[in-house]
């Protein structure tokens, strides 16, 4: 008990003394997560756009696929990515692996499908009377998708805080790509393991203390956002 | 205004809603549809104002002969309101403001065509209220003052006053008479209430089984 007491308190003088590395960890890790989630983004919103908006020969399925990705295990999509961009993988000659780019690719496989579900069911769940009014106001096709789209936009921005979530405390894909190099790849969640290992509960307590206040941001954000996109008692 | 309907067949499956439907609006005026229900009113009203295709026939629009009217800048000189309106997820105001701000119209000019559309239908003190929060009856006017904001040549009117009550089928009423006094646009409406047919139209045309039956001039 007296170790738990001890280490909240180091770790906080490690938070209000500005220590260098405790920084340093925390920088990289909003750099990877924000990076995969504007990645994820730019792929996961015009594809899940497009599953709301289109009917097409497959629709169904991908749609299944997608939901079905969504509870993807960060260890397997660590698997996966390691191999591809191992030595003898398909990317290996771009020299990714233990990099943070390769962190990166792996949040950004995890962020996609979450996404992508999220912006679709916000999307579908558009009122069809929606569409029909643009339509009747002149608006041309690709302006009755913006006014869908922009109809949908507590949604798509709630999809977007879930995934920041799901990538900020991921640890087990970017353990695997990353190798947990310190200054290099090494980030909260990975240092939190590493340092729970050694014994080392100070930084590790302090970077979870952290990790705590950023899901408290993450979600207060997110509430935000959906209170905003409530429609006001008359 | 000239809007020549001919031959206009539409089915949904197996089940014909339109057959061989001809009319034509020739001269401005408020022209009222009525039929029963079912009979085809709002297939007819929803092909005549391009928001659906009908499987054959043909519609010319003003001087245009074209047989397939698409484009858009004809489209943005008709519009229909709905029986039920699609409410945007923001204010009164904004609603109106949608299709003049997707025609591009600078800010000063939306405000102020705004302001007059909303003060002639009765919504000036809740522009800045929620859409979604107003009545049925309110929501109606609403979508009639999206419309009337555009300042359509022609403006279709499906079930107008259909699910609302009657102090707010009293204003909408009293807002198509004012339109007809100001005759800028020519309006084209359905209803299955004869007597309010008879309190707002020029012309009443009778549909049944799909097909335009008679015409009744007043």
């Amino acid at each position: 008990m007296n170790s738990i007491l001890s280490g909240f308190t180091r770790a906080f003088e490690l938070i209000f003394h500005l220590n260098a590395e405790l920084f340093g960890i925390i920088l990289l890790s909003l750099k990877v997560s924000g990076s995969a989630l504007v990645i994820a983004t730019v792929l996961g919103l015009p594809f899940g756009a497009l599953l709301g908006l289109k009917r097409f020969p497959g629709r169904d399925l991908a749609i299944s696929i997608v939901n079905t990705l969504m509870g993807l295990p960060p260890v397997v999509v660590g698997l996966f990515v390691y191999l591809i961009l191992s030595r003898k993988g398909a990317l290996g000659f771009l020299g990714l692996l233990y990099s943070p780019s390769a962190m990166v690719i792996a949040q950004s496989v995890l962020a996609i499908p979450i996404i992508t579900a999220l912006c679709h069911s916000a999307i579908v769940n558009v009122d069809p009377l929606i569409r029909q009014a643009s339509r009747t106001l002149g608006a041309t096709p690709g302006q009755e998708t913006l006014a869908i789209i922009h109809e949908a936009r507590y949604g798509i921005i709630s999809a977007i805080v879930a995934a920041f979530g799901r990538v900020m405390a991921e640890v087990g894909a970017i353990l695997i790509v990353g190798g947990n190099i310190a200054g290099y790849t090494r980030v909260m969640t990975t240092t939190i393991a590493l340092e729970t290992d050694k014994g080392n509960f100070e930084l590790a307590l302090a970077l979870g203390v952290i990790l705590l206040l950023l899901s408290f941001v993450v979600n207060a954000v997110l509430h935000a956002v959906q209170r905003k996109g409530m429609v006001p008692s008359p | 205004m000239r809007l020549h309907v001919s031959h206009i067949t539409k089915s949904y499956g197996n089940k014909a809603i339109l057959s061989d439907c001809s009319c034509v609006f020739g001269k401005p005026g408020t022209y009222v549809l009525m039929g029963p229900n079912g009979c085809g009113k709002s297939t007819f009203l929803r092909i005549c104002a391009l928001l659906e295709q009908q499987d054959s026939g043909e519609i010319a629009y003003f001087d245009d002969s074209s047989a397939l009217v698409k484009d858009i800048t004809l489209k943005r000189r008709i519009t229909l309101v709905l029986p039920r309106t699609g409410v945007f997820n923001t204010t009164v105001f904004q609603n109106v403001a949608y299709g003049l701000r997707i025609r591009g119209l600078d800010r000063p000019v939306i405000k102020k065509k705004i302001d007059a559309a909303l003060d002639f239908v009765g919504l000036a003190p809740k522009a800045g209220q929620h859409g979604r929060t107003l009545s049925s009856g309110e929501t109606q006017r609403l979508g009639i003052a999206r419309a009337l904001v555009l300042e359509p040549e022609v403006l279709f009117l499906d079930e107008p006053t259909a699910s609302i009550d009657e102090e707010n089928t009293c204003i909408i009423e009293s807002i198509i008479g004012s339109l007809k006094k100001e005759g800028r646009s020519t309006i084209i409406m359905t209803t299955h209430d004869r007597d309010q047919a008879k309190r707002v139209g020029d012309v009443l045309l009778v549909m049944k089984n799909g097909r335009m039956e008679g015409l009744d001039l007043q």
